[in-house]
């Protein structure tokens, strides 16, 4: 999963911002609710023609993070500006049939007494007729609608609405299109194709884009960056590798994704655990403390060996993967991906380690460290350049071996 | 994908929660406004009738009038509860002859009113009818005869044409709420008796409650029926002080006392209904399973159903056609007088105006709800209880307002203010139906827009589109069907109404109900038929979509299927 496959288009250059505004920015944006708080401090800027996924629990505040960029709300605090436009904020607040914000809800909310070219022409009202006609054509050809056009919403399957709802969002060119949950209410097998159609569309139209998902694999395959929510606030915004891979806290290690996590020591550089080595750390020389250290199941090897005091606790066939739950010796338990092949009973003595090459995230109480605690603090995520963990290859290898 | 449905969940939640976005002020405002409007007539009233309470204590009469008042009240309910429980209790609980036309038959004495049953009543009953020369033939003259023209005569007709209203609620929560928790009963080992009083009564009794405020509401704001049978409640108390004296103090005293009965019914329903919220629909269940009658029981279950419909609708409507017959044959019907086009051109001018408006502030009221945020979703609220306000008080309200606008002008420096209230005006009677009917037309339009979810509305507003234009090209297509609904509605009722326009109309104005009122008070019953036939059959209309409903509900109750 670390060498996934870029399909994405390269994230957009940092270096022409100063020419044109970013396409949406937020900063302190705060919104509440009696005493709910559904928005707190939210920090983030989107540059135009990216996409942006955000993903979190239930009442993570995502959908309201939509309805305050949309207008559908009005912060509390903080300014919301659209491509360098305030929109919210120091006093003012725009409507939002003003804002120029394309918005598919997970209802699609096609109107049905209007056929799906007078859906998409509805936001083109104040274009010419022939332009108008022409834009309708356009859109519905980029989601291939065309054929379709005459036909009424209650006459379209689902990934039909869904394709018009696009549509009618992206024709009036818009500064930012917002799409909730759009394919939560289609088939499985759907909503692959649906998604990567969604997507194209945006990148052909080079529209900025900010989609709420609660599925973490489209957040992460689809994102060029990821944000990840929780109680009102934005808890990591980072491309879907680091999020992935160097989560900014134990809450985002387990949300993206599976993860265990072990208690262990970083003693002189070198990172152990109940396992064994994991890796070193290099910068933490002269440090001394506890940490925990994050494991995610693909991280994790086995090898069959009579004398390990680990044992395999239960095998949950996947198909292409075989998951194995492992129990420690200390009660703990570690999952792990084996391939199709590989498939320990359970009972069995494995002895468990890490993957060649891979360096685990710490944690310390509930936030990612990067450094040393106690001299600087934890660090913002940002600054992880310097002081990265590196693998320990020659210590990895000779101690375990993938099991293959 | 039990996350995704929580979190489906969660987000339709939220979507219900927040339906206007930002609270746009115009659009609240406009509401509120409305708001106003409606309440004006009622602030009125309660300022100015308060005022003169305290000040100089009712008016001479109104101790009677009140106690009047609440012998009808409670005579009526519980003659409707009899009526209109016991008869939703034996077709749902039971299979005789008939069940099946009469279960939806039973509702059609709705659409008679209640000053037209009370007239065909008196022709029959009273001293000159058939049936008491008969009995003085029979007997002699001296033969006694209780007085028809009474309370319990006027309680009687009341609640031959109000029952419908208990029937069609009793009825509705036996089948629907009732359902399941009988089942349970029984398989507890519940008699059928015992299972009807200890659970499916008190689960049925919010509704009961219901039905009874309805139908006390109606006796409360009746005020041309009780006149034939001279019953002075204090409705008529305010007609009379106001068209005998034109007095304002007292009818507003007397208007005053007529919202605290109002008031009083709402909260005795909120009291009787208590902190029961039986929201439970138990329709898994197969609910009461109806016995079989036979024999003599069968028969006279057929009988009472048969004969309620009977008087509460076969035998006026037969008594009104076969008088509209002669009236035709010999030439004297109401049909060649050319005051019958004129008034019903009166009636149908006057309710199609206040249906359109209705309508208008109805869609507008709906649709700045969704647009005002919460100051408008408040308004909104305060727009309906026109309904709940007594015709009288409706009328005496109107008059008050118009009266200090036009002080208010002649101070202004307007000479004669508006001029309405000198001359009564038709702006008066519409402007009072208007207060008084919003509440149902904007029930009907809300219904519509119920059904248009919240995130239509935004994806037109982030589409570009303004309010107004949100409203006409995405609100108002979606809502056609309820606001078509709305305008029969109104039409029907404000065909039918009697007490505000005899309270408010201007003189030489008649509409065809005022008409059928004059007629009937004079003896004249044979030229009231033909109009009061056509009220009838007007009035029908919004019956046949009950009818509907009930059929509906009957098979779902047969089907166990919900059908929506």
């Amino acid at each position: 999963m670390t060498d996934k496959p870029t399909t994405r288009s390269p994230a957009p250059t940092r270096g022409t911002a100063d020419a044109t505004p970013p396409a949406l920015t937020l900063e302190g944006v705060g919104k509440h609710y009696g005493g709910v708080v559904a928005a707190r401090d939210l920090q983030l800027t989107v540059a135009p023609g990216e996409l942006v996924t955000v993903i979190g629990p239930s009442g993570c505040g995502k959908s309201t993070l939509l309805r305050l960029i949309a207008g559908l709300e009005r912060p509390d605090a903080g300014t919301i500006r659209i491509a360098g436009e305030t929109v919210a904020g120091s006093g003012r607040f725009q409507q939002p049939e003003r804002r120029r914000v394309g918005m598919v809800f997970q209802d699609y909310a096609l109107f049905p007494h209007l056929t799906v070219a007078q859906n998409v022409a509805f936001g083109l009202n104040r274009a010419a007729r022939a332009e108008r006609r022409v834009r309708v054509d356009e859109a519905l050809e980029l989601v291939r609608m065309a054929h379709l056009s005459g036909r009424y919403p209650h006459e379209l399957s689902g990934g039909q609405q869904q394709r018009a709802a696009l549509a009618r969002a992206l024709a009036p060119a818009p500064k930012v299109v917002l799409l909730d949950e759009p394919f939560s209410s289609l088939d499985e097998s759907l909503r692959a194709q649906l998604r990567a159609d969604t997507v194209a569309a945006l990148r052909e139209t080079r529209t900025t884009g900010v989609l709420v998902t609660h599925d973490q694999t489209e957040a992460l395959s689809v994102g060029d960056r990821v944000v990840v929510m929780r109680g009102g606030a934005i808890e990591q915004a980072d491309v879907p590798e680091k999020v992935f891979e160097q989560p900014a806290s134990r809450f985002v290690a387990s949300f993206m994704g599976d993860a265990d996590f072990l208690p262990a020591h970083v003693d002189r550089a070198l990172l152990t655990c109940e396992i064994g080595i994991v890796s070193t750390v290099p910068g933490w020389a002269d440090s001394d403390v506890d940490v925990e250290v994050v494991l995610r199941p693909h991280e994790v090897a086995l090898r069959a060996d009579p004398s390990s005091a680990s044992r395999v606790a239960a095998v949950e066939y996947h198909g292409a993967f075989v998951l194995h739950t492992v129990q420690l010796p200390s009660g703990r338990r570690l999952r792990s991906w084996q391939h199709n092949g590989v498939r320990y009973p359970v009972g069995t003595a494995v002895a468990v380690g890490v993957a060649p090459g891979i360096v685990p995230s710490l944690l310390v109480g509930d936030e990612a460290i990067t450094r040393p605690p106690g001299r600087n603090g934890g660090q913002p995520l940002d600054s992880r350049e310097d002081g990265l963990p590196a693998p320990a290859p020659a210590l990895a290898e000779d101690t375990f071996h993938r099991a293959r | 994908m039990t996350e995704a449905g929580i979190l489906a969940e969660a987000g339709r939640r939220e979507h219900r929660r927040i339906t206007a976005p930002g609270g746009r002020p115009a659009w609240a405002l406009l509401v509120v406004a409305i708001a106003a409007l409606v309440a004006t007539p009622v602030l009125a009233v309660l300022v100015d009738g308060a005022g003169g309470l305290a000040a100089g204590g009712l008016p001479r009469g109104a101790g009677e009038m009140a106690v009047t008042t609440v012998l009808l009240m409670l005579l009526v309910g519980l003659g409707t509860l009899v009526i209109g429980g016991g008869l939703a209790w034996l077709v749902t609980a039971y299979r005789f002859p008939l069940r099946g036309a009469l279960v939806w038959l039973l509702v059609l004495p709705l659409a008679m009113p209640a000053y037209i049953l009370g007239f065909v009543f008196l022709s029959i009953f009273d001293v000159t009818g058939p049936l008491q020369s008969a009995l003085r033939s029979a007997f002699g003259p001296e033969v006694w005869v209780p007085e028809v023209r009474s309370l319990p005569g006027a309680a009687l007709v009341l609640s031959l044409t109000l029952y419908p209203y208990v029937y069609l609620l009793a009825r509705n929560a036996l089948l629907e709420h009732a359902a399941g928790t009988y089942e349970a009963a029984r398989t507890l080992g519940a008699s059928r008796m015992r299972a009807l009083w200890r659970v499916v009564l008190p689960m049925a009794r919010p509704s009961l409650a219901a039905g009874l405020a309805l139908v006390m509401m109606e006796t409360l704001t009746d005020f041309a029926t009780v006149q034939y049978f001279n019953v002075k409640t204090v409705s008529v108390g305010v007609y009379l002080v106001w068209k005998g004296s034109f007095d304002f103090a007292a009818a507003s005293q007397l208007s005053v006392v007529v919202l605290l009965f109002a008031v009083a019914v709402l909260a005795g329903e909120r009291r009787l209904r208590g902190r029961a919220r039986f929201h439970q629909q138990g329709g898994r269940g197969r609910g009461i399973q109806p016995r079989i009658l036979t024999g003599w029981q069968a028969w006279t279950a057929t009988g009472v159903g048969v004969s309620v419909l009977l008087a509460g609708f076969a035998l006026p409507v037969t008594q009104l056609a076969l008088w509209a017959a002669r009236g035709l044959h010999d030439g004297s019907a109401s049909l060649v007088d050319p005051r019958f086009v004129d008034y019903l051109t009166n009636s149908l001018f006057v309710a199609v105006i206040t249906a359109l408006l209705c309508a208008a502030l109805a869609v507008m009221i709906a649709h700045g709800w969704r647009m005002g945020g919460r100051i408008g979703a408040f308004a909104a609220q305060l727009t309906t209880f026109g309904y709940a306000v007594p015709g009288a008080v409706i009328g005496i309200g109107v008059l008050l307002s118009f009266a200090h606008l036009d002080e208010a002008l002649v101070r202004a420096g307007v000479p004669g203010g508006t001029g309405l209230l000198v001359t009564g005006s038709v702006a008066g009677v519409v402007y009072a139906y208007t207060v008084r009917f919003l509440a149902p037309a904007y029930q009907a339009v809300d219904a519509s827009f119920a059904k248009i979810s919240p995130s239509t509305t935004l994806s037109a507003l982030t589409l570009g589109a303004s309010p107004v234009r949100v409203m006409g090209r995405v609100h108002l297509p979606l809502a056609r069907s309820g606001v078509a609904v709305a305008l029969v509605l109104v039409v029907i009722d404000a065909v039918k109404e009697l007490p505000i326009v005899l309270l408010l109309r201007p003189f030489g104005f008649t509409t065809l109900s005022v008409w059928v009122y004059d007629l009937a008070r004079e003896n004249f019953w044979e030229q009231a038929a033909l109009p009061s036939l056509l009220i009838v059959t007007v009035a029908v209309a919004p019956v046949l979509l009950l009818f509907r409903q009930v059929r509906r509900a009957e098979s779902h109750s047969t089907d166990g299927k919900v059908d929506r």
